[in-house]
């Protein structure tokens, strides 16, 4: 049975639609077939669907405990149906912790998200609606954030404020935000001069006012993409951070430290620090497949 | 190019350098003001008199206004003072020197193979989009940009080294090999050459063949992505149906008239992937153990050497600033369309 009936079907594809709302469905629906036959792009929607729904019923998965539950009597089992990834240097079991992990690697990725984005819109919409003077300085000042090596300021701020994931995230917003200052600023610029945009100037409306009702909604869906694209890259950094003890500290099951507690072992107990490399790679995989997705989805729109 | 316009350039460009170098400091500088270790402290011991304290304090010029106390530090990292690091007592800066050789002698190979397989393959793809070898090579770059580089590291360690033994294991040498060349130039491949020591050479070859290799495998990933678009987006336009009409092959019209317009824009994609090599290294040199930039600011870091921290990130960043102005220079040397903007 299809998801959707037949008469639902014909109400989204009709040509000329009778309101806003079912324009709007309309065009939605249509960018979703185009999706749905990119395999790639589902696989990697798969994945994303996978790793929030393990993030959010991780409880039911696994067993809390497990994560942090030391057991020396038990340290260094191997792959069984007991322990599915086996049990690390401290007897602790791997799936439990991958699975619990996987909250911590959502957090991460949703905190950048939401500083990165708002920073970015506040930079480069004025830039594009003002011009000028305004411009040229917001525009410098992205240029300069944008020539930062994000690793490495990211390693010089957790020297100075101390690891954790708090810092963690503001190390990667600090640097990720220019892109979408960018983005933002060149959809202003192609939409500024637009005549709906005059209509709204001319019935008095504020610059603050067009920003937010007229031209916040245009960048939105490109700023959508861009930041699918991005997850892959936080999560390899924060991984990353996490790798040098970093990012979130013991006994947190964060994936790239557990990699790293993994290194001693690796010759004798390969999965120790495999597994969790395994989870970080397939969900960064699965992140750049769906932006990609997303991307040839949002260009046979236009 | 007239004179004026190069002028012009070349002032922009300045002023885009100085700028980003100023934020960069500016940052490194704020950095280490908010550190919760008390600089004074740490020298005068926690039992000496307010008045020794504030002594000391104005003597290292704490009691200055920021913005003063900017501006020396400032002039400090311009003659390349970094100070010293607490653990090795020498200079920061001529640390730096010394490491930084070694993870050049990674970067380059890696970065070759990046440019070598990976423009090629992109233009491939790009020739054949939507057939296999299109979907093959997005496959492997896709994996590529989406590996942790520590991870694939451990697993190569893992599978050439300690099951296969193809490779030779972390570190640049052997044990038995170490001290042999004396350093010229700090890399060992070419010292050793230069000394005309062919054991040392190949030993060191083998040590590197699998981080250089795999580096070169995430360039490759990232510059075959971009030459598949870039090339894509060339092979639209008209000029291509143009050639092809009055007779040229094929061949040509891609590898030399496509990809001839294409070089432009992938001069900066080539110097992002170097200066990612760069700041990379932190992770590629903790898993190899190998003794360059990355490791020495891993190590300061874990150390509370915050001298030597700074010092390296400025370093990081000074690399990234320059390669930035490289690409921006080449630029219209390889593009005579962009020499009279």
């Amino acid at each position: 049975m299809p998801l959707i009936p037949e008469s639902g079907r014909a109400w989204l594809l009709d040509p000329t639609p009778a309101s806003r709302m079912q324009a709007r469905c309309g065009r939605w629906f249509r960018a979703w077939l185009g999706f749905r036959r990119n395999g790639l792009a589902m696989t990697g929607l798969g994945i994303v669907l996978l790793l929030v729904l393990m993030a959010v019923f991780a409880p039911l998965i696994a067993d809390r405990q497990a994560t942090t539950l030391q057991d020396l009597g038990n340290r260094l089992q191997p792959v069984s149906w007991h322990h599915l990834f086996g049990t690390d240097e401290l007897g602790r079991d791997i799936f439990a912790r991958v699975v619990f992990g996987s909250r911590i690697t959502l957090t991460i990725v949703a905190m950048v998200a939401v500083i990165v984005v708002p920073v970015g819109l506040a930079i480069g919409l004025p830039a594009g609606y003002f011009g000028g003077i305004v411009d040229k300085v917001l525009m410098r000042i992205t240029d300069i954030f944008l020539s930062f090596p994000r690793l490495v300021l990211a390693l010089a701020f957790a020297a100075a404020l101390g690891p954790g994931i708090e810092n963690a995230v503001i190390a990667i917003a600090l640097t990720a935000w220019p892109p979408y200052a960018r983005l933002a600023r060149a959809e202003t610029l192609t939409s500024r001069r637009a005549e709906f945009i005059q209509a709204a100037e001319l019935q008095g409306a504020s610059a603050l006012r067009i920003i937010a009702t007229q031209i916040v909604p245009i960048c939105l869906p490109s700023v959508i993409i861009r930041l699918t694209l991005d997850m892959a890259g936080i999560i390899l950094t924060a991984a990353g951070l996490g790798f040098l003890g970093l990012g979130a500290q013991p006994p947190a099951p964060e994936w790239g430290a557990m990699v790293s507690s993994g290194r001693q072992v690796l010759l004798d107990q390969w999965w120790v620090a495999t597994i969790p490399g395994l989870a970080i790679f397939i969900v960064s995989l699965g992140f750049n497949l769906l932006g990609d997705g997303l991307r040839d989805a949002g260009d046979a729109r236009s | 190019m007239t004179a004026r316009s190069l002028a012009k350039r070349s002032v922009s460009i300045l002023v885009s350098v100085g700028l980003t170098f100023l934020g960069l400091t500016c940052v490194t500088f704020f950095i280490g003001r908010v550190i919760p270790i008390d600089p004074v402290l740490a020298i005068v011991g926690d039992k000496a008199s307010n008045e020794t304290y504030a002594r000391v304090r104005a003597e290292i010029g704490l009691d200055l206004p920021l913005p003063v106390q900017y501006w020396r530090y400032l002039m400090k990292v311009v003659q390349g003072d970094f100070g010293s690091s607490v653990i090795t007592s020498h200079p920061v800066l001529q640390d730096l020197l010394q490491v930084f050789p070694a993870t050049l002698e990674l970067a380059v190979p890696a970065l070759f193979i990046g440019v070598v397989v990976g423009v090629p393959m992109g233009v491939v793809a790009a020739t054949h989009r939507g057939r296999w070898q299109d979907q093959l090579i997005r496959l492997l770059s896709l994996f590529g940009y989406s590996m942790p580089v520590f991870w694939l590291g451990l697993v190569g360690l893992l599978l050439f080294y300690a099951v296969l033994g193809w490779v030779g294991g972390p570190g640049r040498l052997d044990v038995g090999f170490d001290d042999i060349v004396t350093p010229v130039t700090g890399m060992i491949t070419v010292d050793s050459l230069l000394a005309g020591e062919y054991e040392v050479f190949w030993n060191a070859v083998s040590h590197l063949l699998l981080p250089a290799s795999i580096l070169g495998y995430l360039s490759l990933a990232y510059i075959a992505r971009m030459t598949r678009s870039f090339m894509l987006a060339q092979l639209r336009q008209e000029y291509v149906l143009a050639t092809l009409a009055k007779g040229l092959s094929p061949w040509r019209v891609v590898w030399v008239h496509a990809l001839g317009n294409v070089w432009v824009q992938l001069v900066t994609v080539i110097a992002l992937t170097f200066g990612n090599q760069l700041e990379g290294a932190v992770l590629t040199e903790t898993v190899f153990a190998w003794p360059g930039l990355g490791l020495y600011v891993k190590n300061s870091l874990f150390n509370a050497d915050l001298n030597a921290v700074l010092g390296g990130t400025v370093l990081v960043g000074v690399a990234f600033i320059t390669l930035n102005m490289l690409s921006d220079l080449i630029y219209p040397l390889v593009d005579p369309r962009a020499r009279d903007r």
